[in-house]
């Protein structure tokens, strides 16, 4: 299947923080989830593909074509929704609409009041009188409204409840049923991707750990709870991480199945994304 | 068409829309030449990625209950009906078998168990 998006080498150097060699393709037709603890790099990440920072490293290409050469073309094919707001306060969806038409050259008003009207926001409320939810829907909204290929967005759900968080990833899984088109979210909420997400990709401290399908994370991985003893036993090598707990060790496997046919432990759960992520980054090896 | 999912099973969400697909073809309540729903929308109305959706259509396609037609969708396949048609027939077999057995050692006339078989077969 063809990439959308080639992140290749992507680094950048700040004091106390240094985003290191980020690499992963995204396909058309997919969901991509970006987890990680605050401060991992997701945002920055997301800034470099976007060329909104510059990065001292590495190549970014989208819809095949060099990011940094063909910026302009590439971005009006390019949906962002970014944490920090771009939208005054003090507009109503009526004047945004007005504005966005002289920024983009594809503004489609009738799409846009379209989905004003699919999402229930008022037309002429201002902006400052929405809640959370409602303006991150119009701010998904305005980004969608040009008629993207791909969407990418920085902690979309975040702050919202879960019934807004339930209706931003309707909207984005309706968006991928054009299957020319992707969408990378990043999310520190992350049972909002382990439903929907096709991939999942886990940055910590400025590194990727891994991009995996949800299904060999959710379907393989496990977490294996034991005593001390038990846990001497285990190879190395059968396992990824684990962490000491006050009463039981948690360990991180790769494969349930396979883990289940070497050693005879009673409790080996499902392991969660949020598991994954939390024994990555607080476990030893 | 239901298509009960669980989050909390041990049993893959692939291999449950899998599972329940084919009860649906082997019981002939989704026929052969059937369109099925396409990846993507299934993939939307139960909330779930489309990896998964597409793991659970390849997976009824090496068993032979479904064809995909490139750019027109996934069908229930023809060919294959008659062949899980004798597949479960020579299940049945193999159970009635075992039944037979049993009832013989037992002195369990042929009557009993065609009486029972009735019984059973009417309360389905």
């Amino acid at each position: 299947m063809q990439n959308i998006l080639e992140v290749k080498n992507l680094s950048k150097k700040y004091k106390g923080f240094e985003l290191k060699n980020v690499s992963f393709n995204l396909q058309k037709g997919m969901i991509m989830g970006l987890i990680g603890e605050n401060g991992a790099g997701k945002t920055t990440t997301i800034k470099a593909i976007l060329n909104i920072i510059n990065s001292d490293d590495g190549n970014i290409k989208i819809f095949n074509l060099e990011m940094k050469e063909n910026e302009k073309q590439i971005k009006e094919d390019i949906g962002v929704v970014l944490d920090d707001s771009f939208l005054s306060d003090y507009l109503n969806a009526i004047d945004i609409n007005k504005v966005m038409k002289n920024i983009y050259q594809r503004w489609d008003e009738n799409l846009y009041f379209k989905y004003i009207e699919e999402f229930k926001l008022p037309k002429d409320k201002i902006i400052k009188e929405y809640s959370s939810g409602m303006k991150m829907k119009l701010k998904i909204t305005v980004a969608l409204s040009h008629n993207p290929k791909l969407l990418i967005l920085d902690e979309p759900t975040s702050g919202l409840d879960p019934i807004a968080r339930n209706e931003i990833l309707d909207i984005l899984q309706e968006f991928i049923q054009d299957e020319e088109k992707a969408v990378l979210v990043s999310s520190h909420i992350t049972s909002d991707l382990e439903h929907i997400a096709d991939y999942i990709t886990f940055i910590s401290n400025g590194k990727i750990i891994f991009t995996k399908t949800r299904d060999e994370l959710i379907d393989n991985y496990g977490i294996v709870k034991c005593s001390k003893e038990e846990f001497k036993k285990i190879k190395p090598k059968d396992f990824i991480k684990y962490k000491k707990n006050k009463y039981e060790y948690e360990i991180l496997i790769e494969n349930k199945n396979e883990f289940k046919k070497k050693y005879k432990i009673d409790v080996i759960d499902k392991a969660t994304i949020e598991d994954i992520m939390i024994i990555y980054i607080k476990g030893e090896k | 068409m239901d298509i009960i999912i669980s989050n909390s099973s041990d049993t893959p969400i692939y291999e449950q829309i899998k599972e329940q697909i084919k009860n649906k073809i082997v019981s002939n309540e989704i026929k052969a030449g059937e369109l099925l729903p396409s990846i993507r929308s299934l993939a939307k109305d139960l909330r779930i990625s489309v990896i998964t959706t597409k793991n659970a259509y390849e997976a009824l396609e090496n068993e032979g209950y479904v064809e995909t037609i490139p750019a027109k969708g996934t069908y229930v396949s023809n060919k294959n009906i008659k062949l899980i048609r004798e597949e479960q027939l020579q299940k049945i077999e193999g159970l009635i078998d075992t039944a037979v057995a049993i009832a013989k050692i037992s002195n369990i006339s042929k009557k009993e168990i065609q009486d029972m078989l009735d019984i059973i077969y009417e309360e389905e």
